[in-house]
């Protein structure tokens, strides 16, 4: 067991991890946040997508030691103090982008990441970015749509909500 | 214009806040004090038999607090199968035993052979790797038709053979389905597989155990779509434990498909555990484990014939199909090819004999039960494929071959014992018509061509039979279980209300969706409703969430306790203003008097009855509190008409999707902006089942795909946008909101529509392809260019 510090979402936090604890579990099981979930054990689906040091990270791929001192941003601290959310969770609202909500931790830290680099991107460009980000409920159609509308663009044409 | 409340609108959804902000409560994110971990030790052979199992070096290893085998379950029941199927001879299906934990034999790769509790995850998956178990491997059962040869290993070796049951439909009429295909004008056979996938809900399974030995209570948090169903089954049948004793929460439940519908061993063992060690015992599956324990759907292999006369007209249907089973019958395994599969074999045509027969088997593979659509799926897949060769044998269009054989009155009594109420098949083939642009498609294919790539469109239609199900014929047809659902509706002394219904929601939005329905009776904003659910101590006994019934079911069950409670509120409404109760008129949350200028508030009443200063007590007690339970009186049928466009690249045979439309019918939508979103999802996964997933096992019995990097779960990238529309509206006749349901209709109706598509491509480029199995993969589509 070691000690291990960081920064998440503005405060500072801490707790023992095993040299084999993964950055994903560290945050559920120490820290409590479990906004950020898991999905599997191979990398593959994105549920655990978090924000370290300003880049999106698959947290199950990363050990809790490795990210002592850095600067964690997780879902949790995406909407404002008061609980507003921030204008791409509201686009997922607005645009029906969840059904089950397991996926969707990782899909907003994915497309914050997407939309920080590529504020208007195309939606092949969104899919393409989407491809570690694995849904079962929605058939990515509503989320590709609030992810375009979120920057901005407009989606009045796209079929349906 | 669109509404902005009650049925018909499309409000943001409530439960979306606490997703989109990392505060939901999944079954994993609960963690009960003091509690202990389970690892489960899980057979890496298809089929074996346990000589010896040494625990003894494990058991010492740190932290671990007990290590539980098949011999710690004698005496405690095995996991029940909830339907049992009578086959064509009258004699009830073979149904082994189901240990908890394996017992003499293991069956299949994931079975459990043994439970590590310990303090932490890691040292129970540490002291799992130290059981030394001495297995004698036996040859795997794996081919359902090699299963069924004479002198095949056996799964059970306490059954006669590897069939569970051999099941005709209807056994009467096979003579003159026989007769009817020896006057045919015209037959058309196709041979083919539905293909076996995993679910995979991205939650994977969680469950935990808690016992209190002060109280003698226990509790089970499970990832469940039906907690009801699953205290019923567990408490029941395998731990002996009274439902006054056992309390089954599914809280946030991340997406289930119907793979959350059944009892599983790990639930049975967790609630178990924490008895016999006084601990809270959590499980949490891995993504792996879920492959190889989560139960699989489909996998169904088939041959049909369609029989026409000179004109056309479908004459006659039958179908001769394998069915496997897995290694043992999960919950509701024997109905999915039977009695969800054999009944729609009508579809939307009006055929007059239909002959089903399928032979459910037992193989050494996970156990197969409902996946999304379950059994309507496998029936809507075979008969629009054999009736898209037909029209490609017989040279006429394929959309008026069908619309030729249309069932056009209704009620329509099907030869396979279902009557569907109302549809407009033709109406919802217009719809499509329009969204998908047909006329278009010369042009379209001709630039695909001028790219050196092959286009072609898809169609077909589907009918589910849905909102499951009349108690009474059900139980007719073999369910040990009532198919009615529930619900309670509390008003508070200030008018807003609680609605605890037995329907689940793991993604559905029933939390936004169902106050709609309450808000439009009462006349009251949504915001006075809250939604309970998934707590059996809470909501009345319910029966949950599957077959797309939670609205056709559950929402006609909180419908009538409203009346209940509307019909309540008017009689003290009526002492209030001194009139004639059949005077009161309830609207925009006001009672009038018809004909005055009289009225009282909902909010008035609603104290009233918990104040009761004035009030009728001779009549009516205090209190606003009503339940009801709904059974209903039919199934019901939506229906629609799918098109999918694709791109075939000949150099390589990968398949693209190029748009996709999908028009439904689903009666009375309450709202549309939840149900396109559910038709989305279940495209997606079709054109999953259709492209890119397989479940594949070789012939030892291992699972090849078994974790995301080879079974292929459809990204964003896979799917286009869809084109959806529900405008062809006919409402069911028999349930007070006039809905059908449409969780499943996506997913039954996309597949046929993507390999329908692919033939026409093929065919476009000059192959003589007639069929491609599912998944469509770059290789199959190859392979069969170049035959
Ligand atoms: S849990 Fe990290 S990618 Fe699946
Ligand atoms: S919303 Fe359920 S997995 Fe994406």
């Amino acid at each position: 067991m070691s000690h291990v510090s960081m920064t998440v979402n503005g405060k500072q936090m801490s707790g023992d991890a095993e040299g084999r604890t993964l950055l994903s579990q560290f945050l559920r099981e120490t820290l409590g946040l479990t906004g950020t979930h898991v999905g599997c054990d191979t990398s593959q689906c994105g549920a655990c997508v978090v924000h370290v040091d300003g880049v999106a990270v698959k947290s199950c791929t990363m050990l809790a030691m490795e990210a002592d001192g850095a600067d964690i941003s997780t879902i949790e601290g995406q909407a404002a103090e008061d609980g507003t959310l921030n204008a791409l969770q509201q686009a997922f609202q607005d645009h029906h982008g969840l059904q089950c909500g397991f996926c969707t931790p990782g899909m907003i830290m994915s497309a914050a990441d997407l939309l920080k680099n590529n504020p208007t991107p195309t939606e092949a460009e969104v899919r393409h970015h989407l491809e570690g980000n694995i849904c079962r409920c929605t058939g990515y159609h509503n989320i590709v749509k609030a992810i375009m509308a979120a920057s901005g663009q407009d989606v009045s044409s796209i079929a349906a909500e | 214009m669109p509404k902005d409340h009650g049925i018909g609108a499309s409000p943001k959804r409530r439960e979306d806040v606490r997703f989109l902000s990392g505060t939901g409560n999944y079954t994993d994110d609960i963690n009960v004090n003091g509690q202990a971990y389970v690892h489960f030790l899980r057979s890496d052979v298809a089929h074996g038999r346990i000589k010896t199992i040494n625990t003894d070096a494990a058991s010492a290893m740190p932290g671990v607090l007990k290590i539980f085998t098949g011999a710690d379950f004698e005496g405690v029941g095995g996991i029940p199968c909830g339907w049992q199927v009578t086959d064509r001879h009258g004699e009830p299906m073979q149904e082994p035993a189901h240990p908890v934990l394996a017992q003499g034999k293991v069956r299949y790769v994931g079975d459990q052979i043994a439970a590590v509790v310990a303090e932490t995850v890691e040292q129970a998956r540490d002291a799992a790797e130290a059981i030394e178990v001495d297995l004698e491997e036996l040859p795997a059962v794996v081919d359902m038709k090699a299963a069924l040869a004479d002198g095949a290993t056996k799964v059970h070796d306490d059954l006669t053979s590897n069939l569970c049951y051999d099941w005709g439909f209807v056994e009467e009429n096979k003579p003159a389905v026989d007769a009817a295909f020896e006057a045919a004008a015209h037959v058309t056979t196709l041979e083919l597989r539905n293909n076996r996938l995993v679910a995979n809900p991205m939650e994977p399974r969680v469950a935990i155990g808690d016992f209190n030995r002060g109280t003698g209570d226990s509790t089970l948090y499970t990832t469940s779509q039906n907690p009801h169903v699953i205290r019923l089954l567990m408490g029941a049948f395998v731990l002996g434990i009274p439902e006054h004793k056992l309390r089954v929460v599914a809280p946030d439940v991340g997406g289930g498909f119907g793979t959350k519908i059944f009892h599983y061993a790990e639930e049975a063992f967790c609630t178990f555990a924490a008895k016999a060690l006084n601990r809270a015992v959590k499980w949490t599956s891995t993504r792996s484990e879920a492959f190889i324990s989560d139960a699989h759907g489909r996998d169904h292999v088939t041959k049909i014939e369609l029989a026409l006369d000179a004109d056309n007209n479908f004459t006659a249907i039958r179908t001769d199909t394998h069915a496997n089973m897995g290694a043992y019958l999960s919950t509701f395994a024997p109905s999915v090819p039977t009695w969800l599969h054999g009944t729609l074999m009508a579809g939307n045509y009006k055929t007059p004999l239909i002959y089903v027969n399928v032979k459910a088997v037992f193989t050494n593979t996970v156990p197969v039960d409902a996946y999304r659509g379950a059994g309507r799926p496998e029936a809507t897949y075979q008969l629009e494929r054999v009736i898209d060769k037909a029209a490609r044998e017989l040279g006429v269009d394929p959309i008026a071959l069908r619309r030729q054989n249309f069932i056009t009155e209704f009620p329509y009594a099907t030869p396979v014992a279902v009557e569907y109420d109302t549809g407009d098949y033709h109406g919802t083939m217009d719809a499509l018509e329009k969204i998908a642009d047909f006329s278009g498609f010369e042009a379209r294919r001709k630039d695909s061509e001028a790219r050196g790539k092959l286009r072609g469109l898809g169609v077909n239609c589907y009918i589910e039979a849905c909102g499951i199900a009349p108690s009474n014929l059900v139980g007719q047809l073999g369910a040990r279980a009532g198919l009615y659902e529930s619900a309670t509706v509390r008003v508070n002394a200030t008018g807003g209300l609680v609605v605890m219904t037995g329907s689940h929601s793991h993604g559905q939005g029933h939390e936004t969706s169902f106050p709609q329905v309450i808000a439009e009776m009462i006349g009251i904003d949504e915001s006075m409703v809250e939604i309970e659910h998934g707590d059996t101590d809470k909501a009345p006994m319910g029966m949950g969430t599957y077959g797309s019934r939670s609205l056709a079911v559950g929402g006609s069950a909180m419908v009538r306790a409203t009346e209940k409670i509307i019909a309540k509120t008017k009689k003290i409404a009526a002492h209030l203003l001194e009139a004639a109760e059949a005077d009161i008129e309830l609207k925009d949350g006001t009672f009038s008097v018809a004909g005055t200028d009289k009225s009282v508030a909902w909010g008035d009443v609603t104290l009233a009855a918990y104040v009761p200063h004035n009030y009728p007590l001779e009549d009516i007690e205090p209190g606003l509190e009503e339940t009801a339970f709904y059974d209903p009186a039919n199934f019901t049928y939506p229906s629609g008409a799918y098109a999918c466009e694709v791109e075939v690249d000949p150099e390589t045979g990968k398949v693209t999707i190029e748009a996709f439309s999908a028009a439904d019918d689903f009666g009375n939508v309450v709202n549309p902006m939840i149900v396109d979103g559910q038709v989305h999802g279940g495209i997606g996964q079709g054109i999953g089942q259709a492209l890119l997933e397989n479940a594949a096992y070789d012939e030892n019995g291992q699972l090849l795909s078994a974790s995301y990097m080879d079974y292929a779960m459809p990204r964003a990238s896979d799917v286009p946008y869809y084109n959806v529309d529900h405008s062809s509206q006919t409402p069911c006749t028999h349930n007070p909101l006039g809905v059908k349901g449409c969780g499943e209709a996506g997913a039954i109706g996309s597949p046929p529509a993507v390999v329908n598509a692919v033939v026409d491509a093929l065919q476009s480029g000059g192959h003589k392809v007639d069929h491609v199995d599912m998944p469509v993969s770059p290789s199959r589509v190859w392979a069969a260019m170049n035959a």
